[in-house]
């Protein structure tokens, strides 16, 4: 699983690595984002909806997962 | 276009500031004629907020801001209620003073959906719960724009035996109010009145204890001076804005309706928030996908437009805004407008043939 270590950065930085990085992840894989600004919980769920990706949901504190559908 | 944080002096205001700043000076309470002139006016402005809302007399009191007059309501309908119970169910998207003062004690929160519609299941079963002291509702979200069920809210309320109170800070003054309610709080510079200016409804037969120590007068509400000559003017912009409502509310809700649809069709990666129908005339909320709300506020701020924004990074408390949130929808890149009397048509087709490139631009610069 690719991780994408976001640690310190402020939203809506997390959300931008996010849509960058997941071009480099294949259709049907995972990537785990790790954010603590306090908006990732609600912008990482709600960037997959708006652009058809599956939110999966967090392990753990500061730690998000998101299959990459299209 | 900022009109949900405060409206421009309405004319009908600034002209009774002017008037009742000359003959409102005195304290109300003293027997000299200009006393009693000040006494006549507190009075004729009591009587003119219970006629504009429909109530009677004895059952408004003013406060020195809307924020005071809802932390009364819910401090002083939950003491009222003391021996009954302890616990005061409220929606998700209260305003935060409503919730401040819901963590002094005992709350059980009800949630919202995606359109940042009441979960009125869930009310229904929480309003029910035993234990239950007072139920807060706001009537329409001030960052989302979505007009609540409060007549369906009230009516469980009813069945339940608990009073429910109603924050109708962003409908007074625009939009009817349901009846079923037992207290309800406004907010004078909401609706083109001065700022500082709070108004408390609590109905005959609602039990009600200040929260406050009290004066010698054991009158509702805050205790020490009025800001008499602002309570007249608050009184009289909120008369001649009832009189221009109904129309208002058609020109604004139109333009609202082509922020959505022009902001959708312009900007791509755009998330248009709230109920599109059952909405506030004059308030629209949109959040752009990787898009800074600080950076956007301020490109739209050098083009000459104030808006506000529920985004973490322009929150006094770096939290993205607890309506977005319960509603589960983008919270960066957020952008609130809410229009005026005083806005033009020419005005939003200006914010909306700007936007885009503002968007666009700070995409770029964060490299999307």
């Amino acid at each position: 699983m690719i991780e994408l270590d976001c640690l310190g950065h402020k939203c809506p930085l997390p959300v931008i690595a996010l849509a960058r990085k997941i071009r480099n992840v294949g259709i049907g894989d995972v990537i785990r984002v790790l954010a603590d600004d306090p908006a990732a919980a609600n912008d990482i769920p709600a960037w997959c909806r708006m652009k058809e990706q599956e939110y999966l949901g967090s392990p753990a504190a500061n730690a998000f997962e998101v299959r990459r559908l299209s | 276009m900022d009109a949900a944080s405060a409206v421009p002096l309405h004319p009908v205001a600034a002209e009774a500031l002017t008037a009742a700043l000359a003959d409102g000076w005195a304290d109300p309470a003293r027997l000299y004629s200009a006393g009693r002139r000040a006494q006549q006016l507190r009075d004729a402005t009591h009587a003119a907020f219970a006629e504009a809302l429909g109530v009677r007399v004895d059952e408004v009191s003013l406060w020195p801001s809307g924020t005071a007059a809802a932390q009364a309501a819910v401090l002083g309908g939950l003491a009222g209620r003391a021996r009954r119970g302890d616990t005061l169910v409220h929606s998700a998207i209260e305003h935060s003073a409503v919730l401040h003062a819901a963590a002094r004690g005992k709350a059980t929160e009800v949630g919202v959906d995606r359109l940042g519609r009441l979960d009125l299941d869930a009310w229904e079963q929480a309003v029910a719960a035993p234990g239950v002291a007072l139920a807060s509702l706001i009537s329409a979200s001030h960052e989302a724009g979505t007009v609540q069920p409060v007549a369906a809210a009230a009516g469980y309320c009813a069945e339940a035996g608990v009073p429910l109170y109603v924050d109708a800070a962003q409908s007074v003054g625009r939009v009817p109010m349901p009846a079923g309610w037992s207290l309800l709080s406004a907010s004078a510079h909401k609706w083109g009145g001065p700022p500082g200016v709070g108004v408390l409804v609590v109905r005959k037969g609602v039990r009600w204890i200040s929260p406050y120590p009290q004066d010698d007068l054991y009158r509702p509400g805050l205790p020490g001076a009025l800001d008499l000559p602002a309570a007249v003017a608050a009184a009289a912009s909120l008369r001649a804005v009832l009189g221009e409502a109904q129309a208002e509310a058609v020109r604004l809700s139109s333009l609202v309706d082509r922020i959505r649809e022009r902001v959708a069709a312009t900007v791509p990666d755009v998330e248009i928030v709230g109920d599109p129908v059952e909405r506030l005339p004059h308030l629209v909320t949109f959040s752009c996908l990787y898009v800074d709300g600080e950076a956007l506020l301020h490109a739209l701020d050098r083009q000459g437009f104030a808006v506000s924004s529920g985004s973490s990074c322009t929150a006094s408390t770096l939290r993205p805004s607890h309506v977005l949130e319960a509603m589960g929808v983008l919270s960066h890149g957020n952008v609130r407008v809410s229009l005026h009397r005083g806005t033009t048509a020419e005005e939003v087709d200006r914010f909306l043939s700007v936007l885009p490139g503002l968007v666009a631009g700070i995409r770029a610069e964060a490299g999307m």
